[in-house]
């Protein structure tokens, strides 16, 4: 985890294209954060793909890892949203799936985070605003502005709520994208830091290590929590869009 | 393996069953489980997160509507106070169990009583 003294623990998270393209003015080249995308993809598919092969009716490790995670969205998803939310279970399987991977991918030594760019977390997270607020749209048609009226209140204040509503709304891909990108950066940073006093410290280096082992086993537990967060928050988005107050 | 557990009872297993089709079958909608962040500095940190967010939001608003109409530092202070407003509206909807959502869900039952001036529009 640690490479030798001289690095910043930032370095970390630098991307580096591996294959350059570029389209007209923009940069699209396959970067090191394409690439562990791509492997997050291809290790879902392999575990759902190669934990459902048999279908045993008594499940073995695999299949039954696939039907913990499976199962987990489901019920997730029923307690947000109710029984309709079941048709919105891909995307939020997808979604759920995917930061996990990528958290836990971070994990690795010697990999790379791609959750814990702002960039990518926030397409993420407009990418549920938008998805949300159109199905809103498609759901209530113009009662979706109702959406923004506080009930009980006062033509006189509307002027004044509606802006603050619509702030509030407008707010919420940031702090979702935010709250996962912020964990992610912290936490490996940290590590970085603590494993560079390992080094610098000579003989009681022996500590901070003991700090790093910890937090290793914090960052597990933060990768399952934010995937976790990031999921029921998009539930909660959707469950808002089908029933407006 | 000579000595197992002895299996569980198909009475229990059909309990088990008959609940878990009850579920499928899908019982109403439960209250939004309390939103995520089981550890209160997860909940600290949200707190802090929607305050920050609803203000980014809003001094983003105002800057650049003053951009596009010129008026160049009254919308920018007008917006930086709505986004305040909207950060702690953020907030107390966190903390009053409304969950992380706009709206006010619990409103109607808790407002209809008190509040008399709310009238104006009645269609809902």
């Amino acid at each position: 985890m640690a490479q030798a003294g001289g690095h910043s623990p930032l370095e970390q998270f630098r991307i580096e294209p591996i294959v350059p393209i570029h389209l007209g003015k923009f940069d699209v080249s396959f970067t090191n954060s394409s690439l562990v995308m791509v492997i997050a993809l291809l290790l879902i598919t392999a575990f759902l793909l190669l934990g459902m092969r048999r279908q045993a009716l008594v499940p073995g490790p695999f299949q039954s890892m696939a039907e913990i995670a499976y199962e987990f969205v489901a019920n997730l998803l029923r307690d947000t949203v109710g029984n309709e939310g079941k048709r919105y279970f891909p995307i939020v399987f997808t979604i759920f799936m995917f930061v996990l991977f990528g958290n836990l991918i971070g994990l690795v030594p010697f990999s790379f985070t791609f959750t814990s760019h702002i960039i990518v977390t926030f397409a993420l997270a407009i990418a549920v605003f938008i998805g949300v607020t159109i199905l809103a749209i498609a759901r209530h048609g113009w009662h979706f502005a109702k959406f923004f009226v506080p009930p009980g209140v006062s033509v006189a204040l509307w002027p004044l709520l509606i802006p603050i509503e619509i702030i509030s709304y407008l707010s919420r891909p940031i702090s979702l994208s935010v709250r996962l990108f912020a964990n992610m950066l912290a936490g490996h940073t940290l590590l970085k830091v603590f494993a560079g006093f390992v080094f610098a410290l000579g003989f009681a280096g022996f500590v901070p290590l003991g700090f790093v082992v910890a937090l290793s086993g914090l960052e597990f537990l933060i990768a399952f929590l934010q995937a976790y967060v990031f999921a029921i928050l998009t539930c909660l988005y959707i469950n808002d869009a089908l029933h407006l107050h | 393996m000579t000595e197992r557990k002895p299996p569980h009872s198909l009475a229990a297993l059909d309990a088990r069953v008959r609940e878990a089709q009850s579920r499928q079958a899908g019982a109403a909608a439960k209250e939004p489980a309390a939103a995520a962040g089981a550890s209160a500095l997860g909940f600290a940190w949200r707190v802090g997160l929607e305050l920050v967010s609803a203000l980014v939001v809003g001094v983003a608003i105002g800057y650049l509507l003053d951009r596009w109409l010129g008026t160049k530092p009254w919308l920018l202070i007008l917006f930086f106070v709505l986004g305040s407003a909207a950060g702690l509206l953020n907030v107390f909807r966190l903390t009053s169990g409304l969950g992380g959502t706009v709206g006010y869900r619990k409103a109607p039952e808790a407002g209809a009583a008190t509040e008399r001036r709310g009238n104006d529009d009645d269609d809902e």
